[in-house]
């Protein structure tokens, strides 16, 4: 067995390079998410005070973290699209025949997936200053960590389904499936505090919510929701991307 | 990386595996030996997928044996990756990348790095012709091409065994031909043994010796001559409305033992040539046409199994 981290790195280079020859692939996503944001939160501004914020903040301004949210979190799922092509051509072989760790053919395409939602995520989030969100450097920073967190969780997740599956077409179902209720029970839309209270239990379950907060306190250097704390916001949203990428490995190992 | 020459460098011992209920491999024995050129030929569907799976650590068969240079595929698959190179039958290049991005990351896989894997890469693609190739996307490189990089990509860390899969499924018979040239060059240029699965008899006729596998069973071992040698002088075939009554009628009046095959009688005869006219004598009128020819590979399959080579459902 060669090393964890040159397999791993090269993996993961496969899966930058790709991506950066796919340009269109990068552009729709956030093509998606800032058309959403624009309809819904101009659409919103008049009727809309989000509830239980300690902050005062417009509609617009609301929906922001959740559109950064949903460029990472599609883009991380979506970036496991190409192990089920890599599965039925030889790639995915070549790779398993060559004197690699199992962990480190996981940590490749999770570390590729996240990278490559990051990137993306970071590309939209300069516009939280057109919004008017107060961002500082360490915020970024914190911001940026938060982000990451989720793309590693979602990247794990997408390749625990794609490792399973047989068609491309079968996988956006599942993903649609999977990925919507996660991002609309985010608190992306509307908060927590406003739900009703089965709606904020299954919220509170959701471990996407819990990311969206770290995000979203990052972003204004203080604690943005009533219902969690800043720690114990962080400590979920890091439990989510180890867990499920605890998860990932073992699905390769059978 | 030859080590422990004094194993053969594939060794597969009573190996018998099953999918479900569905026998793959029935009890296959042989072995290869160092720097050999063998092949396992036999119709698709017939278990040289599996068996190829099985010594590149992708299965684990239901029972027996298998070592590459000694080393057993069950116990220690780590060691058997670092010592076989691999080409499937569906590609493996990344099509995003080029040639040489393909090489490099799987050198890295294999531990290589830097300097050493540069020149490595570059030793490789212009060994197979295709170094003026090594910056081009290998989405835009042509099927035989693409096949050679393959290839390069397969020998690049210097394994003992190459084991290669239908590595010529998709080409034209002058692709298919220049790839097979790239393999037997490889025994001057390279210190490793190959292993080829294919349902081509014609490619196996150039290795040195080939295993034909058939439902899972090994029919036939040995060079390709003297597989052919068994079969005494020619094969004639008839076509004939009645191949049934022809066959014995024939087996009666020349004490010679006709089959049918698929249809058609078939008849191996020291005297082939001198035998026809006196078959068209015999039966004028019942025969539409006669072939006479010298035994290939094809009539091994069929004296051996009692079947027409014919291609089963793909593996």
């Amino acid at each position: 067995m060669t090393s964890l981290v040159l397999p791993t790195t090269t993996l993961w280079w496969r899966e930058c390079i790709r991506f950066a020859r796919d340009r269109s692939r990068a552009l729709s996503t956030i093509a998606t998410a800032l058309v959403f944001w624009t309809l819904i939160g101009f659409g919103l501004r008049g009727s809309f005070a989000p509830a239980g914020m300690p902050i005062d903040v417009g509609a617009v301004e609301y929906l922001f973290p959740g559109t950064v949210i949903f460029v990472v979190l599609l883009t991380a799922i979506v970036s496991t699209f190409s192990l089920i092509e890599d599965r039925r051509a030889g790639f995915l072989q070549g790779v398993l025949v060559a004197p690699v760790s199992r962990v480190a053919i996981v940590l490749g395409k999770v570390l590729g997936g996240s990278t490559v939602a990051l990137f993306q995520g970071a590309l939209v989030l300069p516009l939280a200053l057109i919004v008017g969100i107060p961002i500082t450097v360490g915020g970024v920073a914190l911001a940026l960590a938060a982000l990451f967190c989720l793309a590693f969780a979602l990247t794990s997740l997408g390749f625990v389904l794609a490792w399973r599956m047989e068609s491309i077409h079968g996988f956006h179902g599942i993903v649609n499936l999977i990925l919507m209720p996660m991002w609309f029970l985010s608190g992306a839309l509307f908060p927590i505090a406003g739900a009703v209270g089965w709606l904020q239990t299954i919220m509170r379950l959701n471990p996407v919510a819990y990311g969206l907060v770290s995000f979203r306190n990052a972003l204004y250097g203080t604690s943005t929701a009533e219902w969690v704390g800043p720690g114990l916001a962080w400590m979920f949203t890091i439990a989510f991307a180890v867990v499920m990428f605890a998860i990932a490995t073992r699905s390769i190992r059978r | 990386m030859s080590t422990e020459s004094r194993f053969p460098a594939v060794e597969v011992v009573r190996l018998g595996h099953r999918f479900g209920s569905k026998v793959a491999i029935a009890d296959i024995s042989l072995s290869v030996e160092r720097g050999e050129l063998f092949s396992l030929v036999g119709p698709n569907g017939g278990g040289k997928t599996t068996l190829l799976k099985v010594l590149s650590t992708l299965i684990r068969p239901s029972t027996g044996d298998a070592r590459i240079d000694g080393v057993d595929v069950l116990a220690d698959p780590a060691r058997v990756r670092c010592q076989i190179g691999v080409v499937f039958q569906h590609p493996s290049l990344d099509e995003q990348l080029t040639s040489r991005e393909n090489l490099r990351y799987q050198g890295h896989l294999h531990g290589l790095t830097g300097r050493p894997l540069g020149e490595r890469i570059d030793r490789e693609l212009s060994l197979l012709g295709v170094a003026d190739r090594a910056e081009d996307l290998v989405r835009i490189l042509s099927g035989g091409l693409k096949r050679r990089v393959e290839l390069a990509k397969g020998l690049l860390h210097q394994p003992s065994v190459l084991l290669l899969d239908e590595p010529t499924v998709g080409l034209d018979p002058g692709g298919r031909r220049e790839f097979w040239d790239h393999l037997r060059r490889l025994r001057s240029t390279h210190d490793v043994t190959v292993v080829v699965a294919t349902h081509l008899m014609e490619e196996a006729e150039g290795c040195d010796r080939i295993a034909i596998v058939d439902r899972g069973r090994l029919v036939a071992l040995g060079a390709p001559d003297q597989l052919r040698a068994e079969i005494h002088g020619d094969v004639i075939t008839l076509e004939t409305d009645d191949a049934g009554w022809l066959a014995t009628t024939v087996t009666e009046r020349f004490k010679s033992a006709a089959t049918v095959i698929d249809g058609r009688v078939r008849i191996e005869r020291p005297d082939g040539p001198s035998f026809v006219p006196r078959l068209a004598e015999a039966f004028p009128g019942r025969i539409r046409s006669i072939t006479v020819g010298k035994p290939t590979l094809e009539d091994v399959f069929v004296h051996r199994t009692g079947r027409q080579f014919l291609d089963g459902d793909d593996d």
